[in-house]
């Protein structure tokens, strides 16, 4: 019995170290990257412009979707925007710009003086619909495919290694 | 006798209904959602900008007749099972969750088997 006493100690403390070895590598930084392969579900978002809604039967149309939430007020959404531009020019890729508790006036001349990339402009005044998206901070970016799934998922602003993921992505269809 | 059995019944009606009919406390759900922007903060200690669009959303739920379950799923299904203080058991977790009981049960056959030494020696 004592053996069996000390063999369950060592095991408790082998276990205790371990998690606490491991706990010290992992990055503490939560980031939902890797929450790719759902689908999304529920959507309905308002037209920047016009008196229309944006649903899961319109993003169901396109092979793919590159939904962006930008606001004008958010420095990297600036940073990002080149990127975007770029991205625009894929003709497989269907673009769609969430405007995240920003102001119309200001979201339009944020368009006006760097472009327009979208082929759709959403509004999400109060940030509830980025919700259903697992947005947390923008820019953030989701790339799903025609079965609404997320394929890919970009927290923090898109660079060029990502810029090149999604032409992969998108081309190898 | 009559006058008592009316309000034993009323009573009874009363607190049946008040089990089945449970109002659900957002603030306990607010509480169990963790900020993902924060450091250690619950959505409801947290004024953040996240924790308020949570806090509408959550809201949103609960007029949708939602259950406390169904939007912590509906969360975890959106941002991870981070967000939720009070993770579901999983094959990823099952560990944690049976860890403590496997240490109680363990520790509560130690103590007997001393005991019984003890007294055999005795």
């Amino acid at each position: 019995m004592q053996r069996i006493i000390k063999f369950t100690f060592i095991l408790i403390l082998i276990f205790t170290i371990g998690i606490f070895y491991l706990s010290l590598k992992k990055d503490n930084n939560y980031s939902t990257v890797n929450l790719v392969g759902k689908k999304i579900h529920n959507v309905k978002l308002e037209s920047f412009e016009e008196d229309k809604l944006f649903t899961l039967e319109d993003l169901k149309k396109n092979n793919f979707t590159l939904i962006n939430f930008w606001a004008s007020w958010c420095a990297p959404c600036r940073a990002e925007h080149p990127i975007l531009m770029n991205l625009n020019k894929t003709q497989k890729l269907k673009m769609v710009g969430v405007n995240f508790k920003d102001k119309k006036k200001n979201a339009e001349s944020f368009l006006n003086d760097l472009g327009n990339p979208y082929d759709f402009i959403a509004r999400d005044e109060l940030g509830k619909q980025s919700i259903n998206f697992g947005i947390y901070g923008i820019p953030e970016t989701i790339l799903i495919n025609k079965e609404l799934l997320i394929i890919k998922k970009y927290v923090g602003p898109l660079n060029k290694q990502d810029y090149y993921k999604i032409l992969e992505i998108v081309s190898n269809l | 006798m009559k006058i008592k059995i009316y309000i034993l019944t009323i009573i009874f009606i009363f607190n049946i209904s008040h089990i089945f009919g449970k109002d659900i406390d957002k603030n306990l759900i607010y509480k169990n959602l963790r900020c993902l922007v924060c450091q250690g903060q619950s959505i409801s200690d947290s004024n953040s900008d996240f924790a308020q669009t949570v806090k509408l959303v959550v809201n949103d739920l609960i007029k949708q007749g939602k259950s406390e379950d169904e939007i912590y799923s509906f969360m975890a299904d959106k941002y991870g099972e981070w967000i939720v203080y009070k993770p579901q058991l999983n094959k990823q977790n099952f560990i944690l969750w049976l860890f403590p009981y496997v240490i109680l049960v363990s520790g509560g056959l130690i103590i007997l088997y001393q005991f019984r030494k003890k007294r055999e020696k005795t």
